[in-house]
Parts: structure tokens; sequence; C-alpha cells
């Protein structure tokens, strides 16, 4: 990229810099620390100049905004066009809590739903299991059957808002009921936009809600892909997801390389489904942390763009442009909260947020500050949409497009970032791929030694926590929490043996049996699942039908 | 590092040398949110304790009866589902019902400050919030957590 000679003159000048005017300096007083690194450990230079991009290919590496391989950016005018979409994840209690705070967001200018359902949910139990008990509405909300669903959406056009769901395990029943209170709403199927989450493998690598065994699973998943190709063809019907693997403790380059990974397992289903590349790859999007370390997630951004493109037209010769594109939702680091003066949570996101903002990110979730003392209350919540609109519209960064690029450090940790992730799928590919390496829990143990790792670097203060490890108060001023009320369980308990009671229990039986039935051949299961919604069947009774013919699932409690 | 010898030794003066200390780390309910448990159990491992993991989504029923076939003597539960205030008591009394109350039962995840009281009233020795290190948790078992008879 730039002339030979020149860079070869700014290396000499760089290394007159090193040993006259630096040397100088630090011979009267030392750098503060003996190495600088990133979150994830990775060392990081003094400074970085032109001399790292002797090699540096413009367009190969770069090129432009939309133009492959998209390391800038997948539109043409970013942010100049539309501003990212502000897609805050919310649900808590009962469906009547969630659609009221869905209705609050909406009114303060969010732009997309985002919902979070409760653990029973999440992993297919209904709410008057035994396995619920105590869980019921605590850490999203509560869906039991199709009823709870059309609560949860009253008064909101399906065909106006795009919804993301959070749902892996029993994505495929959970989007069945999505569809069917579209049907009563009347609102076509190929006008439905939005997102299930449906990225199986990383449950078993981190985020640990799962009802079947990996090879149902991936059934599963490619019978969404082609159902959805052929009828809802706006739907991303996999979020392939880093978000989690960070949380549980990966670097920044596990999480890209892992997810990565996953998204070639997705895409290498699909077409051994016998699905055309390019009919479902472009709908698959992905979802990534913002983490703390500023540059290492600009450059894990512009990185995951450029690979995506790559792997999708080199490895899988897909041919459409938008199968090449990696688009991706992006949430602030939960992990990275801080019990201990927890108004200074506002600060960290506010900076993870614009990470992912000059990442170029499609969507946004900005954490709330007391998230890591309970769900978020509307204050809070309020704070930290609030965020994301005061980048949007007050600090510039939404003016040009891919404003990072050409930095040295970030153009430097980006290569670095593509290199290590590309050792890492390597190795995978040599185990046979992502869901052979999760069978041998391969990432999972890389990822709990990354954070065993850190939390010692932590507690021998080589990584420093504000509040936690330095500038620490010894009286902490409190702040409110949102309390879920122990009655929402009772009253949800309720509903569903309603619903029960209800419904026309010889149609359901006969949509469970014929579920059982299709799941032992390869017959496609979203219609299924489609008409034993219509009928109420609850998740709890779709998931047990299944079981009897796919099987569990058990942690293997490696630590 | 004492050597094999000098260690048999040490042990032969006494009566009955005393067994490692044996903890149960257990994760009830259903929140997958296992970074913690699987560090403390490796932190506790490393200090020379010997640990057992129960995994991931048990029920009280299933860690009381991990507790006494592995005839543990502390069990920490990690919980960041809000669902402690229903399950860590339903856990102290299986382990009751076990005769094993005798068992120090500590904890720590999400848990508001609020909550904490409560929960020590029903029989959780200690509850930890974040931002405890590592050496924090191995020095409380070590002082609180002794061989059950």
């Amino acid at each position: 990229m730039y002339d030979r000679k020149k860079v070869r003159k700014i290396s000499e000048d760089k290394r007159r810099w090193e040993t006259e005017t630096l040397a100088r300096v630090l011979s009267r007083s030392p750098e503060r620390q003996s190495r600088f690194s990133t979150v994830s450990d990775e060392e990081i230079a003094a400074l970085y100049s032109p001399d790292i991009m002797e090699e540096f290919d413009y367009g190969k590496q770069l090129s432009f905004p939309g133009e492959y391989p998209y390391t800038r950016g997948v539109q043409p005018t970013m942010y100049r066009g539309r501003l990212w979409t502000m897609r805050q994840f919310a649900g808590y209690g009962s469906a009547e809590d969630t659609n009221a705070r869905f209705k609050f967001l909406l009114a303060q200018g969010q732009t997309g739903l985002s919902t979070a359902f409760h653990f029973p949910t999440l992993m297919g139990y209904d709410s008057d299991s035994p396995r619920a008990k105590g869980e019921v509405g605590k850490c999203g909300v509560a869906i039991d059957s199709l009823k709870d669903m059309e609560i949860l959406f009253e008064g909101i056009p399906l065909d106006k808002v795009t919804t993301s769901m959070t749902i892996n395990g029993p994505a495929a029943m959970i989007f069945a009921m999505y569809l069917a209170v579209a049907e009563k709403q009347g609102v076509p199927f190929d006008k439905l936009g939005g997102t299930i989450q449906n990225d199986i493998l990383k449950e078993y690598i981190a985020q640990h809600a799962w009802v079947f065994p990996p090879d149902p699973s991936m059934r599963i998943i490619t019978d969404i892909i082609a159902y959805c190709s052929d009828f809802v063809p706006k739907w991303n019907t996999i979020s392939i997801s880093g978000y989690h693997i960070r949380e549980a403790g990966s670097t920044a380059v596990q999480e890209l390389a892992f997810t990565i990974a996953d998204g070639i397992a997705y895409v290498q289903a699909g077409i051994d489904a016998g699905v055309p590349v390019d009919k479902f790859a472009p709908r698959l999007s992905y979802f990534f942390n913002a983490h703390v370390d500023f540059f290492e997630e600009i450059a894990k951004y512009r990185a995951a763009r450029r690979m995506w493109a790559r792997i999708m037209k080199e490895r899988f010769k897909a041919r459409d442009e938008n199968s090449w594109k990696l688009r991706f939702h992006t949430q602030t680091a939960g992990c990275t909260l801080t019990a201990q003066q927890p108004m200074n949570n506002v600060v960290r996101v506010a900076l993870q947020a614009l990470a992912a903002v000059l990442g170029g990110t499609q969507s946004l979730h900005t954490n709330s500050m007391d998230e890591t003392l309970a769900l978020p209350t509307e204050h809070a919540a309020t704070i930290a949409l609030r965020t994301q609109q005061i980048i949007a519209e007050e600090s510039g960064a939404a003016n040009s497009i891919d404003p990072m690029g050409g930095s040295f450090l970030v153009e430097k940790l980006t290569d670095e970032m593509e290199e290590k992730a590309m050792a890492y799928i390597a190795k995978i590919d040599a185990m046979g791929g992502m869901v052979n390496a999760v069978k041998r829990g391969y990432p999972q143990r890389e990822i709990a030694d990354a954070a065993f790792h850190f939390q010692r670097l932590v507690d021998a203060g080589a990584k420093k926590i504000v509040g936690v490890n330095c500038y620490e108060m010894q009286e902490e001023v409190p702040i409110p929490l949102l309390k879920i009320d122990e009655a929402v369980e009772k009253r949800q308990v309720a509903r569903t043996r309603e619903v029960r009671r209800k419904r026309n229990s010889k149609k359901v039986t006969s949509c469970l049996d014929a579920l059982k039935e299709a799941s032992l051949s390869n017959a496609n299961l979203m219609p299924l699942l489609l008409d034993a919604a219509r009928e109420y069947a609850t998740l709890g009774e779709i998931c047990d039908a299944l079981r009897e013919t796919m099987g569990t699932y058990t942690d293997p409690a490696m630590f | 590092m004492a050597s094999a010898a000098a260690r048999i030794k040490e042990t032969a003066g006494r009566k009955k040398p005393e067994r490692k200390v044996r903890i149960l780390i257990g994760k009830p309910g259903l929140d997958g949110h296992d970074r913690g448990a699987k560090i403390i159990a490796r932190a506790l491992r490393d200090a020379g304790f010997e640990v057992i993991y129960t995994g991931l989504h048990q029920t009280p029923e299933m860690i009381a009866n991990a507790a006494s076939q592995e005839d543990v003597d502390g069990i920490g539960l990690s919980i960041l589902s809000g669902a402690h205030n229903s399950l860590l008591p339903r856990i102290v009394a299986r382990l009751r019902d076990k005769k094993m109350g005798d068992v120090v039962v500590f904890g720590g995840g999400i848990i508001p400050d609020d909550d904490i009281p409560k929960l020590k009233k029903k029989g959780v020795d200690r509850v930890f919030t974040p931002g405890t290190t590592l050496q924090e948790i191995v020095d409380y078992v070590r002082e609180r957590v002794r061989p059950r008879k």
C-alpha cells in the first residue's frame, strides 16, 4: 500500500526514535508495566507505524464499504443511510409484564424488539414442571403456549416491527408459536422480519440451555432453514452467537474463531440437507460481544466480516453477494459490569457500545447498570437506550464509515485476529468440524482455561477492574432493583392449566403423535410444530414428545 | 515440597490421618452460567481440596443425593438465575432430611444483598457476592469446613 522505499525510511526512523528519543526517557522513568496486553492478554506494542503495512494490499484487505471482503462495512452507506437498530433485550415476569415493557421501549424510540425468555422456556419445560419451581418469570418472560405468545405481542403488529428471540433448544417450537400469532394477526409469513437465535452449538459450548443432543438438534435447525427459505424468506434463521462464548470467559480470538466455526458447521449442515447455499446463507446473521478492550473489539468485528466473506466465497463457493456479508448484532459485555459502584457501569457500557458502532454493527443492545444485581429496572433500561442514542446523535461516530480504518494499531490487530482465529478453525476442521469438537469438549475446555487465567490475573492485580481490585469504596450506595413478584409463578401455572382444560385435547394428542412419528423420518418438523402450536400444545408437551424419540443431553460437568 | 517419605513420617505419628476435605460444587436450577462454578472448582482443587462438580441444571434433590453419595464436607452453590430464595433453602432442607445438616453450605452468584440475611437464616453459611477473590473463598473453606465424622 505504501511506497516500499518510504516505508523502509519510516522503519529506520522508527528505530532511531526508539534508540534515541524513547530510550532517553525510558532510562529516566520506565513504563508503568513490564508488559502491556489486551483484556484477552494479547501483547500490545508501544507504537504502531506504517512499517507494519509494507505488504498491505488495500483492495484485498479492506476494499470499500458494501464491497468484498466487507472489512469496512456491509453497506455502502452504513450509518449515513440508516442508523443501527437499537434493540434492547427485554423479558421478565408474565407475558403481560413484558408486553408492557416492549411498548414502553418502542415509545422511547427503540426500533426493534428482542425477547428474553425465562429459564424453563429456554430448557423446554412448562411453568408447572417441577423443574421450573422458583424460576418462573425470573430471568425472562414465561412462555408455555400460544396463549402466552398472543399476550406477549398483543397490540404490536408483527409486520411493523422486527422481533429477535433468544431461543435455542426449543427455537423451532417458539418460532412456530410466533408464526401462529402472525396468522391470528392476519400477517402473511413473507412479511415477517426478525431473528431466532437458534444457535445450538454455542449452547453446548457456553450458554448451556439445550433440550436435545447435538445431532437431532442440528436436524431441527436444518428443518428451520429449509422451511424459512420457502415460507418465511425475510426471517434470520440463525443468529450465530459469540456473545455467550465470550461471557463464559473466552478471549476475543476464541470468540471469533468458535463463532465462525459454528457458522461453518451450520452452512455445511444446510448444504448437506440439500438446500442450495445461496438460498439460506443470506439469512444467517451473527451476534458478538462488545467487551471492554476498545481496539481489540473493533478489530474483532472487522476481522469477522473479512473472514466470513472469504469463507463463504472460497470455501462454500457462494455466488450471491448477500451470502458473503456478515451482518451482526452486538451486546455490551454483561460480565464486565460490577456489583460494586454500579453507576460506573453506565460508563463501561458507553465505551463498549462505541466500539460496536465503530466496528460497524447492524444492531445493538446496551446493558443496564443494574444487571449484575437483577434484571433491569425501567429507569436503568432507559439510560442504556439513551446511551446508544447519544452515540448516534451527538458523538459524531455515525458520520463517517469505518472511521478506525487505516489506524496502524487497528489494522494490525485486525490482521492478527484473523490469523489466530483461522488457526483455531483449522484445528477444529481437523477434528471433523465443530459438532465433533463440541462432543470432545474442545472449545469448552479452551474457554474454561481462558476464564481461569483471566480470574488469576484479576486476583493478582495484573488486570484491573475499577471498584473491584482498585479504587474500592467502603460504603456502597445502593441502587433500586427490580423484584419479580412470587405471585407470577402461581398465576402462570394457573393459566397454563386453564389452557390445557379449554383446548381440544384429542387434537393435541394427535399433533404430538404426528410429531413423534415425523421425528423418526426425514420429514420437515416445522409444519407439524405449527399445527401443534395452533392447537395450544404447550412447549413442555411438545419437547417431552420429542425427548422420547430424540433423547436428552446432560452437562459433561468438566472443570 | 516435602518428600513422600517425609510426609509418611509426618502422618505416621497421628492415630488417624485426616482425610482430604471434600467439597461439592453444585449448580442448582436451570441457569447455564457455569463460569464462576468452574473457576471456583479449579481453585479449590488447586488448593488441595477434593472437588466434585455436579454439572448444570440440578434439582435440590439431585444435589443432596450427590452430596450424600460423595460424602462431602461442604457444598458450594452457584446460582445466577434469580431462583436462589427458593432453591438454596430447599437444598439445605434435603440435606437435613438425609441427616447431613452439618455439611457447610455456601453460595454465590447474582444474589442481591437484601436476600443474604434470609438465606443465612435458612441455613446457608455464607454468600459470596461478585468481586470476591478466589483466595477469599479458599481461605473461607480452609477455615470453616472440616472433615465430617
